[in-house]
């Protein structure tokens, strides 16, 4: 085929076919507190992605730390000295972490981004760029992750375009801490067992409660039935064990008894560690 | 004149000491807990220690953020490697305007067996240079279950005391009325976020009304955890026995000591009627030289107290995740009726 005058230009989409970010809730917590540090004449915070790439091209995101830089109308000066010692020594900590890509906080992609991007990309064969909209722009927090795709043409290069990857927000840490205790601005004490146990028992209660109205209303015809939940239900409700009641019974007696015995010994225990304190120290030398 | 009777003249506020308020609450912000609980989950089994930066401001020590420490090998070059890590990370921080003062640090721990003389000594290691200092204790086998299993420690003041005269023995500690549930006092944890991550948050949260926690909590299965439970408070009451048998064995050669002496000073009267008789001089009552006269040292009572503690620990964990169970149990029993 002629290669004249007719070029084309080329969008190399194979890298990024299956590309995509899972973001752990730490980095979100990073940005945002490097956000409200930031210093006064600094409009945006500019840093580092740690983490790792995973096996089916997943990027990993797990840690980040800011750099100091400094924006004007067209030039940024990225601090790549400290840039570097961080690194080291979070690499101290965790070898594994390695750098991923960048954040910047602010919604969209500035021709300042690509200068930053570009020196990244000499770090990381492809960077990941994060930007989290702190100012809350569009009535919402947007988080959006994006890698840059090379446009050529011919063998020249014109631009690179920063297409957007699909981000999955991990956000299961989180949830292991409980909402509750991260969405308000203070929380006067940690709840104890007891207490996430009434917390826990009362969203099964409020569950159950959905339930019953849903197949309620089905019954009455004051809701369409819908067969995929019928099956989802009758599947939960064939889900608990089909035991004859006194099988049953002895199953949650046994395990009753063992934990009964359990308290027993640890209260026996305490009472023997109180009467040994006692004869330890009373005793005296006459 | 009018100044004077008013105000104080400088000389007098400078002369009054500060009045240390009592610490009375740890506030600790979101993202320092996010950042230990990592650190320690990642690595565990291994024990993991951090640095904990922050405020310390009035009745409440604020943590606003933390810093691991790498894995220290037993390397004398690493010593200042440790310093230097250590230094370095409070400077970077310092320049993105985190708080970069040193407010106590944090450990990792498993099944809350942490009560060590290593860690008395961290804290009198830190009280030197810092005048509040508080450890936090976070259990990532604990909060498995569903629990967040976060514990703020200080070491109570009488206690430090008499750490630094280290003497332990029975009389000092009734004098002081001492006993193992004063080594340390566990101060309450407030969590604080700022408006924006609190924002972040509420718009993240997912819908579903029941989240990874409560799964956690539902779990019927909790006997391995206090299979481990058991298996660690059966070794400390073999610890503790072990000591309660070096008391037994201290007392009985103090008495058999004191038997000796009495026999030994028997032995001195009668040989010295015996001479006062015959006209010469009467010996010494004491023979300081005697190998039984020397005073036995007491032993310690310290190691003793720290294995009570941590009996009291496990104990205490017992009950929790029993209390748990029946709630679990119960709740099971009366889904399975309906």
């Amino acid at each position: 085929m002629a290669n004249g005058d007719r070029t084309v230009l080329q969008f190399s989409t194979q890298s990024t076919a299956n590309f995509s970010a899972e973001v752990h809730p730490l980095v979100i917590f990073n940005i945002c507190d490097c956000y409200v540090r930031r210093p006064d004449q600094a409009e945006r915070v500019i840093g580092t992605l740690l983490g790792s790439v995973l096996s089916d091209g997943t990027v990993d995101i797990r840690n980040s730390y800011a750099v100091p830089h400094t924006e004007s109308a067209d030039q940024v000066a990225l601090d790549i000295e400290y840039h570097h010692n961080l690194l080291v020594s979070h690499q101290k900590v965790n070898p594994k972490e390695v750098i991923v890509g960048w954040y910047s906080t602010g919604l969209g992609v500035t021709g300042r981004s690509a200068l930053i991007h570009d020196f990244y990309s000499r770090e990381v064969p492809n960077p990941v760029h994060l930007t989290v909209d702190t100012g809350f722009r569009n009535g919402e927090g947007t988080i959006k992750a994006y890698v840059s795709v090379n446009l050529a043409l011919g063998d020249r290069q014109l631009a690179s375009q920063f297409q957007e990857i699909p981000l999955n927000l991990r956000m299961v840490e989180a949830e292991l801490l409980g909402f509750d205790i991260l969405k308000t601005t203070s929380v006067d004490k940690l709840p104890t067992d007891l207490e996430g146990m009434e917390v826990t028992m009362q969203r099964l209660l409020a569950l159950i409660d959905d339930i019953y109205k849903y197949v309620d209303d089905v019954v009455e015809g004051r809701v369409a039935a819908d067969n995929s939940i019928g099956r989802f239900i009758s599947d939960t409700v064939a889900a608990l064990p089909k035991l004859s009641p006194p099988a049953f019974d002895k199953l949650v007696n046994d395990s009753l008894q063992d934990q009964l015995l359990l308290l027993y010994l640890s209260s026996i225990t305490r009472t023997q560690l109180a009467l040994a304190e006692k004869l330890n120290t009373a005793a005296q030398i006459l | 004149m009018a100044a004077s009777s008013t105000a104080r003249s400088f000389l007098q506020v400078a002369a009054t000491e500060e009045v240390v308020s009592p610490l009375r609450v740890v506030q600790i912000e979101g993202l320092a807990i996010l950042k230990i609980i990592k650190h320690c989950k990642e690595f565990s089994p291994a024990l993991v220690t951090g640095q904990l930066l922050g405020l310390d401001v009035g009745s409440v020590l604020e943590v606003t953020n933390c810093f691991p420490f790498p894995i220290r090998e037993e390397d004398e070059e690493i010593e200042a490697d440790g310093a230097n890590y250590q230094l370095e990370m409070m400077r970077c921080l310092r320049e993105v305007n985190v708080d970069n003062n040193t407010v106590g640090w944090y450990q990792s721990t498993i099944l809350g067996s942490y009560q060590t003389v290593e860690l008395i000594e961290t804290f009198m290691n830190y009280q030197e240079n810092i005048r509040r200092c508080v450890c936090i204790i976070y259990d990532p086998s604990r909060s498995n279950q569903g629990v967040l299993a976060l514990k703020a420690l200080k070491l109570s003041d009488s206690f430090m005391e008499l750490y630094r005269t280290n003497n332990f023995t029975g009389e000092k500690l009734r004098e002081k009325n001492l006993s193992w549930v004063d080594i340390f006092e566990e101060i309450p944890i407030k969590v604080s976020n700022s408006a924006l991550i609190s924002a972040f948050m509420t718009e993240l949260e997912s819908d579903t009304p029941v989240a990874q926690c409560d799964y956690d909590r539902l779990q019927l299965s909790s006997n391995p955890y206090m299979e481990r439970n058991m298996e660690f408070l059966i070794e400390c009451m073999d610890d503790l026995s072990m000591e309660q048998q070096k008391f037994q064995f201290y007392y009985r050669n103090l008495s058999r000591q004191q038997a000796q002496q009495q026999a030994w000073l028997q032995k001195r009267r009668s040989e010295n009627m015996a001479r006062k008789a015959a006209g010469e001089e009467p010996l010494p009552d004491e023979d300081p030289t005697n190998p039984i006269f020397k005073p036995i040292p007491e032993p310690s009572r310290l190691e003793s107290f720290l294995i009570t503690n941590q009996i009291a620990n496990y104990c205490n964990q017992i009950n929790g995740v029993a209390g748990q169970s029946f709630n679990r149990l119960y709740l099971m029993k009366s889904l399975h009726d309906n």
